[in-house]
């Protein structure tokens, strides 16, 4: 078996507020394989952006990582210091965020800022970089790119210029590519162009990708294996076929059945009443119990860990080997 | 029975340079269609549901019906009678109070300011209804929120200190409070997560049945539309493509548009559907192309629709503008 690419373990990340700590992430444990699609997927408040921030070093301040540790091929990227992170990000770490325009810098060309990031990490003349610019911006598919590339952001267009933002983060060619929600600004027709761009230069460069999104739909499509977070844990976690068609959490049920189907004709969605807990207020033992339809005592004392549940792992008590 | 009926609705807006720009530069005046010639009707106590990408104009006609804007052509006729008619007139409150509007984004639809009891009650008080009888006010308004799902002790409660999905319910109860007929929906769900986009729809579903209400659906998802609507008008840069019921549009789509649009659904049940990928992306709305608008990014398009312009026409049990379709190019 091959080691994995990314570790994370036990991660914990706290937001210090004036009323006392908030816990954000509580015992995040997960890997990525080289070359894998890792799915993130969970409702607003959930943690996956957040598990994403972590890991390429960008959690916004006050909030840090109190606990855990993240390693890239072994070794611990969490404690480096900024300026060894920065080098890291972009090179072996490349990011896409939601909105293309905020990602991209308004008043330099888009060759520019992509010369910029290729020789930052990569030894390279000027115009060799260039030229590098001109085959990137070919293989996301945007035509005519050798003209293109002495345009400004806002002469694109959104899908446009959210496959200049893949070539940014492809430009060092990375080992992992931590995807924020990238189609989520994006009109359907152009979504399903991006999604399918993103996995095949993926695939063809062998990067793997962890992939956040609230969209079970672009999971389904895209992912090798799924995680699924409530309230700032993972409460099931494997191989995307498994999750999607026999859900072993509640919370995944629920969250299956919530989607509007475009095969099976229902007079009413399957809801899971109530809200996502704030962090102020996270329930005790599983937090998802106030909403469970199969809570049992023991789920608001104890907290369930990720235990087997078929190929999947879910944190639920239902799935507790009996002895 | 129709309860609202549209005409060839139009609208255009002026994008124009500032004057002055305009005279110095000698740049021409510039005007967007963003609703150009639609036409539909919605049954009473049934759901329209318009689809389509940003920017086809179907927020302006939610936004025209409601008499947000006026159009710049065309009719819309509520219950018989010619709104923009009725809306100049001395009636036009007794119009209003029959139509109202719930809006995409339920953070900024509340007034951060006022308590919920405050926000159901404004158009009570608008429309001068249970006048001077402040303990029938606070009746409806718990009325109002039990009949949503929330709680009368919320009613002293600031928007902020709800969710999304509750703070889209008091949207709802506000736009029930003068017992409309028909209720203007535009993206109601689209801010929201999906268990709680679950919860909003089926509470819309229960009320259109208790309540008789008809809806106009504005929605970019189709897989919501299916799960909401009893017809449904696909729009393209500010035209129907394709206006069909239900079961008929999902069954067998007829416009390369609606088609493209259906195959662009991510798949959640992964039953390896097959798919054609999108070509193109949306042309820009200020020179739109020629003929049928979508032609450069239709695969069957030829001569002809680059040159004329297709008209909504019956086919087969559905309305749809594709000469392709009509020659039986399929």
């Amino acid at each position: 078996m091959t080691p994995p690419l990314l570790e994370v373990r036990h991660l914990r990340v706290e937001i210090p507020t004036r009323q006392g700590t908030l816990l954000a992430l509580d015992d995040i444990s997960f890997e990525i394989a080289p070359g894998e699609v890792l799915g993130v997927v969970g409702e607003s408040g959930a943690g996956k952006s957040l598990t994403g921030a972590s890991i390429i070093g960008l959690l916004d301040p006050p909030s840090r990582i109190a606990g855990g540790e993240i390693l890239l091929q072994g070794e611990r990227i969490d404690t480096l210091p900024d300026e060894q992170m920065r080098r890291l990000r972009g090179r072996r770490i490349g990011a896409i965020f939601q909105d293309p325009l905020t990602s991209l810098n308004p008043l330099y060309t888009v060759g520019r800022q992509l010369v910029e990031t290729i020789t930052t990490h990569l030894d390279l003349s000027a115009a060799a970089a260039r030229r590098r610019a001109v085959e990137l911006l070919e293989q996301t598919g945007i035509p005519a790119a050798a003209q293109r590339i002495d345009q400004y952001p806002h002469q694109f267009s959104g899908g446009m210029r959210q496959r200049v933002v893949i070539a940014l983060a492809l430009a060092a060619e990375p080992q992992l590519i931590v995807a924020d929600e990238p189609t989520t600004a994006l009109d359907v027709s152009i979504q399903a162009q991006i999604i399918t761009l993103l996995k095949t230069v993926c695939r063809e460069r062998g990067a793997a990708v962890m992939l956040v999104t609230h969209d079970m739909g672009v999971i389904a499509e895209t992912c090798d294996r799924v995680a699924v977070m409530y309230a700032g844990r993972i409460v099931e976690i494997g191989p995307v076929a498994d999750v999607v068609h026999r859900p072993a959490h509640p919370y995944t049920v629920g969250l299956m059945g919530a989607i509007p189907s475009m095969e099976v004709e229902r007079d009413q969605l399957l809801q899971i009443d109530g809200a996502m807990p704030r962090l102020n207020a996270i329930p005790s033992g599983c937090a998802f119990h106030p909403r469970c339809d199969k809570v049992m005592e023991r789920c608001k004392v104890e907290r369930p860990e990720l235990m087997s549940a078929g190929p999947a792992r879910a944190a639920c008590w239902l799935h507790e080997e009996r002895p | 029975m129709n309860l609202v009926e549209v005409r060839d609705l139009a609208k255009t807006f002026e994008v124009s340079a500032p004057w002055l720009n305009r005279v110095i530069e000698g740049r021409p005046r510039q005007f967007v269609h963003a609703v150009d010639g639609v036409s539909f009707e919605i049954e009473r106590g049934r759901t329209l549901a318009l689809v389509g990408e940003s920017g086809c104009g179907k927020s302006t006609v939610a936004r025209l019906l409601v008499g947000l804007y006026s159009p710049s052509g065309g009719s819309i006729r509520f219950d018989g009678r010619d709104t923009a008619e009725q809306l100049a007139g001395r009636d036009a409150l007794a119009l209003r109070r029959r139509m109202q509007m719930i809006f995409q984004d339920p953070y900024a639809s509340l007034n951060p300011r006022w308590k919920v009891a405050d926000i159901v009650a404004e158009p009570l008080r608008e429309h001068g209804l249970l006048k001077g009888s402040a303990s029938a006010v606070r009746a409806r308004v718990d009325e109002l929120l039990a009949s949503v799902g929330l709680a009368t002790q919320d009613a002293g409660k600031f928007a902020h200190q709800f969710s999304g999905g509750q703070r889209q319910r008091i949207s709802i109860a506000r736009a029930l409070a003068t017992e409309p007929e028909f209720l203007v929906c535009d993206e109601p769900t689209s801010a929201l997560d999906v268990s709680v986009q679950a919860q909003v729809l089926n509470l819309m579903k229960d009320l259109q049945r208790r309540r008789g209400l008809s809806y106009l659906f504005i929605s970019h998802n189709l897989a919501v539309v299916r799960h909401v609507a009893d017809r449904i008008g696909v729009m393209y840069l500010g035209r129907l493509v394709e206006l069909a019921d239900r079961q008929k549009l999902f069954a067998a789509p007829r416009h390369p548009y609606t088609r493209m649009l259906l195959d662009a659904i991510p798949d959640v049940k992964m039953s390896g559907r097959a798919r054609t990928p999108v070509q193109g992306e949306v042309p820009n709305p200020l020179s739109p192309p020629s003929g049928c608008s979508f032609h450069p990014r239709c695969p069957l398009s030829n001569e002809r629709c680059k040159a004329e312009r297709p008209l909504l026409t019956e086919f087969q049990g559905v309305r749809v503008a594709c000469h392709a379709v009509i020659e039986g190019r399929v």
